[in-house]
């Protein structure tokens, strides 16, 4: 398990080449990336992301074991950025490896969905009119009922 | 203990960590120590239906119990991924 946050970017090609290098045994690799989305009024000056250094890697670390026991993985990465981020840049990326491709996929929106509402991370969008806290959302939770 | 605050809770009360003295048994004492403080505390805790809390970087529930713990964390509902 590899579970990394950081304030730097990271190279989705590269990330996940390294991550599913020697693994022959491993026949399916999958990949979610998420990127900060402009509004929809197209305004989005920059998101900044807070998190809770200590407990977020905890809380990752906790999400990626979970996966595994759930599921047939050769490995699990997680990557998470904070600070400063313009629209179209890649926020944060989960890669899962399995021998078979059904448990990569299931794993990865399992991660996914417990990422956003389980990992202390808060995304705030700053436009020219100011700044607001993105709230979460009612689905983000009942998301997590189907597992 | 050390007590933090994150996002909105840390703007509204205008600090992100303090080291509070309290005997507080349970989170929700410590909440209510808390609010009778100042105005921006009160104001931070009005709707507790809109926080999460966590005891020493574990997520748990208001009715919590303190004993032992070093670190308290108040927050909105996370928005990650």
């Amino acid at each position: 398990m590899i579970v990394r946050v950081q304030d730097a970017a990271f190279d989705l090609g590269a990330e996940a080449n390294a991550f599913a290098a020697g693994h022959s045994d491993m026949g399916a690799l999958v990949t979610f990336t998420g990127i900060v989305r402009d509004l929809a009024r197209g305004d989005l000056d920059r998101m900044v992301i807070e998190h809770y250094p200590g407990m977020t890697e905890r809380a990752l670390e906790k999400i990626a074991r979970e996966a595994q026991e759930r599921w047939g993985l050769g490995d699990v990465l997680v990557i998470h950025r904070y600070g400063d981020m313009a629209p179209g840049e890649q926020i944060m990326m989960v890669a899962t490896l399995a021998p078979h491709r059904k448990d990569a996929f299931e794993a990865a929106e399992f991660l996914m969905d417990y990422l956003k509402s389980r990992a202390p991370f808060w995304k705030k969008e700053f436009t020219a009119d100011g700044a607001d806290w993105v709230e979460s959302k009612a689905e983000d939770e009942d998301a997590l009922t189907r597992w | 203990m050390d007590v933090l605050y994150f996002a909105w809770v840390r703007e509204r009360i205008g600090l992100p960590k303090e080291t509070v003295e309290t005997n507080a048994a349970t989170v929700m004492d410590l909440v209510e120590e808390l609010r009778a403080r100042e105005e921006r505390y009160e104001a931070a805790f009005a709707d507790l239906s809109a926080l999460r809390v966590a005891v020493d970087q574990d997520l748990t529930e208001f009715d919590a119990p303190l004993e032992g713990a070093r670190e308290v964390a108040f927050f909105p509902p996370m928005t990650g991924g």
